[in-house]
């Protein structure tokens, strides 16, 4: 009888994996008959050049074409390519939750259920099934330390604000970012607009990516970072530049960011494939190690010299809030700015 | 030689008796042709008029009000006046400067100093704010840190990002259209006159001053007017050097207004008053040259002869060889050192050195091979098309062909104040949505290179028609052609060089346009300048050096290919 359990057990295992497999083979199929798949991303143009690589040598014959460009730039492209009913697009994702709200309300969207998905924790799945995050980063500041000194830097969201820092500070836009976009949402929950109104006065070196001031801190141009992509930081970091990321004892800003299949997507089947290749525990470990990513698998291990989620107060926004305040951050952040 | 060519004209058409002569059968042509660039310019201008003029509430006066009474808005209109005033000022002097030291003097290494000119005008003034940047930010700038280790000082000796180095960066880039507009006069004005001055007893430097300048002065004013409304019109320079410090113009400004959520309707309004500045300005240049004839060379050789500049030769040379190294070598090296850096700002020792910036953009990043083919494409089809529809336009103005000929030129140069990301918005407005989708695809590029390089394909054109003297024509007509075989076998060879020079100029001014592009682009049909802005937002260094040298190097073989081709120098006229 014990014997009879193991073999049925054996046997619907065998079945159930096979006929997965004869599942993810069709998959592949389909896919590569439409060819490629074609992705609008905000992830930093090394980091998904890689991730498309990755794709590419796993799934021979599928071609990704990357489109890369800040979170709030992808979003007015699908737009008006949707207002024009241009279908290029399969898979949209940005660093702005919000805007995933935004786009299926709009209808946008298409509904998928990626098994690669199945394990994640409730922060990273939307309820209805249409978007996924793909990715966690955090927005933190970081400095130069062959100019500034360990002990002089700055330890606090706070300690930014120091008139010292005059003429040294690089900020990020949340008219381009959604990673900054995060980031001042939650921010100006902790501390409110006075915060932004007294950096201003600081007269910082607007950039736009929240990519970009890891290079303008590494250069040099100006020593100390805001706010900035964490993961970007860290890999200029890791690549041999003076950098030295802070993050902040009294919460740092979490940003996840979600992935999509778009409703009217050309290349659906190859979408449906690199989706299910994105959120694949191999790919999300590939993020960990090499581009510095959180993620919201589980399994995933993270580089030694990296913290551990768990430890830091992580301090996560509202898609739906994000989605509603879009406007007015931008708004009030280029009226404190400038531009 | 001072008998308006058009009297003529008319003189040998009584002259042969023809009761009928405003009839002629290539008269469809030129209709055809003004009403194509008509066309061109009102489908986009009544889309942004339109536009501009209604709100939620219908037929209103609210965008307007909203634009122009937000003090950050007038602000950044502010700017763009300041800057393009000063832009225009500086590119007249260097520009007329050099353009005659070139052609009426001894200077040494003469080909040279064209062939730097020629390198700053096709840098595209987004590479070359990005190139600045590189040199002058405050801190990590590569001049700035010399200056610090030379001096001992705590303090930088230039900021790129303020409004003072945004200037500096355009007019570097600026220059070169006064020089060419004031070179090809300078080569076409033949010493007759000086020798008559001469003969009369004035010296060498007087002669310059009033027989030559004032011979040059329309192209002097065409020249500060042309840098005017090219540096208001400009969108990389301010974006890269003026945004970082919170500075708007009206460019970066009406680009904003794009973003998501868009503000078509802002960005429209914001656009109308600049389209009536340039109205104002042209009638102005109209008023102040009036109808004076310039046509001081016809079918006969004039001969020039050379001002000895004496002790000043060397000086002179040392001067240019100052402000061609700000345009071209410190800004082309420190796109060099990066391209070959792994941190820009660090020394380039060995340990500092790679390639990989060069095998990431040519083999790895995706977009830079489909953009490529779309630059390319796109410049030859627009040179070409430019060309040959600029050539009829100047012919008809210049020529007068057509009632209302004159107004004709408005509708030509008006795209030269029109910023091209605000032509993008009408060229958006018009066609993403049927009858014409052209949204998605690189035609709606077309059509507003097409526009935008209008201006700049006609005033060359234009310029070189008028020191055509229409006698030869005239001639080619008595003996019986018709105004397009007048026009194909006498006017075209003898304009030759200055039509290549046209084809050029568009095919440089479409490959690194990046205003409209900027609006226009879907990620299907991008081009190497979006690229690079692009990469530019993201910080990507290493990557836009190397793609602003292939676009360089591309630029300048083809540049060698057509004066290969057309056998002789055509930048600023021949070599004479």
């Amino acid at each position: 009888m014990k014997h009879l359990v193991a073999i049925v057990l054996v046997a619907l295992a065998a079945l159930s994996t096979s006929s997965s497999h004869a599942q993810d083979a069709a998959m592949v199929e389909a896919a590569r008959k439409e060819g490629k798949v074609v992705w609008y991303t905000s992830l930093a143009i090394p980091s998904s050049t890689a991730l498309a690589h990755y794709f590419m040598s796993k799934y021979k014959g599928i071609e990704v074409i990357v489109n890369r460009n800040g979170s709030q730039r992808v979003l007015q492209i699908v737009m008006s390519e949707a207002g024009a009913s241009i279908k290029n697009v399969d898979v949209i994702h940005t660093s702005d939750a919000g805007h995933f709200v935004l786009l299926k309300g709009k209808g946008l969207l298409a509904q998928y259920s990626p098994k690669a998905a199945e394990v994640f924790p409730a922060g990273f799945k939307d309820p209805a099934g249409y978007f996924y995050g793909m990715r966690a980063t955090l927005s933190a500041i970081a400095y130069n330390p062959r100019v500034i000194n360990e002990k002089d830097a700055p330890k606090t969201w706070k300690d930014v604000l120091d008139p010292k820092w005059r003429g040294k500070e690089v900020t990020a836009h949340p008219g381009y970012s959604g990673i900054i976009m995060t980031h001042v949402l939650a921010l100006v929950k902790q501390y409110g607009w006075e915060y932004f109104q007294e950096l201003a006065k600081n007269k910082l070196h607007i950039v736009q990516s929240a990519n970009d001031p890891a290079q303008v801190v590494a250069s040099g141009e100006r020593p100390l970072g805001v706010n900035g992509a964490e993961y970007f930081y860290y890999k200029t970091m890791k690549q041999g530049n003076p950098i030295k990321i802070v993050y902040p004892k009294e919460g740092v800003p979490l940003v996840v960011s979600p992935t999509a299949i778009a409703k009217d997507a050309p290349h659906p089947n190859a979408a449906r494939l690199f989706t299910e290749f994105i959120l694949s525990k191999e790919n999300q470990q590939i993020l960990a190690d090499k581009e510095g990513l959180y993620t919201g698998h589980p399994e995933v291990t993270y580089p030694k010299d990296k913290p551990m989620l768990k430890d830091l107060k992580l301090w996560p926004v509202d898609a739906e809030e994000l989605e509603k305040r879009n406007a007015e951050l931008k708004k009030r952040f280029t009226e404190f700015f400038g531009a | 030689m001072s008998i308006p060519g058009t009297r003529v004209a008319e003189w040998v058409a009584e002259a042969r008796g023809l009761g009928f002569k405003r009839f002629d059968p290539t008269l469809p042509v030129w209709i055809a042709a003004a009403l194509f660039v008509i066309f061109l310019m009102l489908l986009p201008l009544g889309a942004i008029f339109t536009t501009s003029a209604y709100t939620e509430k219908g037929l209103s006066l609210g965008n307007y009000v909203e634009v122009f009474t937000d003090p950050a808005y007038l602000k950044a209109i502010w700017n763009s006046l300041i800057i393009s005033f000063w832009v225009g000022v500086i590119a007249v002097a260097v520009g007329s400067l050099l353009g005659w030291l070139v052609t009426r003097t001894d200077l040494p290494f003469k080909r040279a100093v064209r062939a730097l000119v020629m390198a700053s005008f096709v840098t595209p003034p987004f590479l070359g704010a990005f190139a600045w940047m590189l040199l002058a930010g405050p801190n990590a700038g590569l001049l700035n840190n010399w200056y610090r280790s030379a001096f001992g000082s705590e303090t930088a000796l230039v900021n790129i990002f303020t409004i003072e180095g945004l200037i500096f960066v355009m007019a570097l880039y600026s220059f070169p259209y006064v020089f060419s507009m004031i070179a090809n006069v300078c080569e076409l004005i033949s010493s007759d006159l000086e020798d008559a001055a001469n003969i009369l007893g004035a010296n060498k430097w007087k002669i310059a001053l009033t027989i030559t300048l004032p011979l040059t002065a329309p192209a002097l004013i065409g020249g500060f007017i042309v840098a005017f409304l090219h540096s208001l019109s400009l969108f990389g320079a301010p974006a890269i050097l003026g945004l970082p410090a919170g500075i708007h113009t009206i460019t970066t400004q009406i680009w904003a207004f794009f973003q998501y959520p868009p503000r078509l309707d802002l960005a429209a309004a914001f656009s109308v008053p600049l389209l009536i500045a340039t109205v104002g300005l042209i009638a102005l240049q109209k008023k102040l040259l009036g109808r004076r004839g310039y046509s001081t060379v016809g079918g006969k050789g004039g001969q020039k002869r050379l001002l000895k500049l004496g002790y000043l030769r060397w000086p002179a040379f040392l001067l240019v060889a100052a402000i061609l190294s700000l345009s071209v070598f410190l800004p082309y090296g420190i796109l060099l050192k990066a391209a070959l850096s792994k941190a820009w700002a660090m020394p380039l020792t060995a340990d500092n050195f790679t390639l990989g910036n060069f095998s990431f953009t040519f083999f790895e990043y995706s977009d830079t091979r489909n953009a490529i083919v779309n630059t390319f494409k796109l410049g030859i089809l627009t040179a070409t098309a430019g060309t040959l529809l600029a050539t009829l336009l100047a012919y008809i103005t210049n020529r007068q062909l057509l009632r209302g000929a004159r107004y004709l030129s408005f509708f030509v140069l008006a795209p030269l104040v029109i910023p091209g990301i605000v032509l993008a918005v009408g060229l958006f407005i018009a066609y993403t949505r049927p009858p014409i989708v052209l949204y998605g695809t690189i035609w709606i590029m077309f059509v507003a290179f097409l526009t935008k390089e209008m201006p700049i394909g006609f005033s060359q054109t234009e310029s070189t028609f008028k020191t055509i003297h229409p006698e030869l024509e005239d001639a080619t007509r008595i003996i019986g052609a018709n105004r397009l075989r007048a026009l194909k076998d006498v006017t075209v060879p003898l304009a030759r060089s200055g039509l290549i020079a046209a084809w050029s100029f568009i095919f440089i001014g479409v490959i690194r346009e990046l205003s409209a592009s900027i609006l226009l682009f879907t990620p299907s049909s991008k081009v190497v300048s979006v690229v690079i802005f692009d990469l530019k937002e993201e910080g990507q260094i290493g990557a836009i050096a190397v793609l602003g040298i292939l676009l360089l190097a591309v630029s300048f073989l083809i540049i060698l290919s057509v004066q290969w081709l057309a056998g002789r120098e055509f930048f600023a006229g021949s070599r004479g």
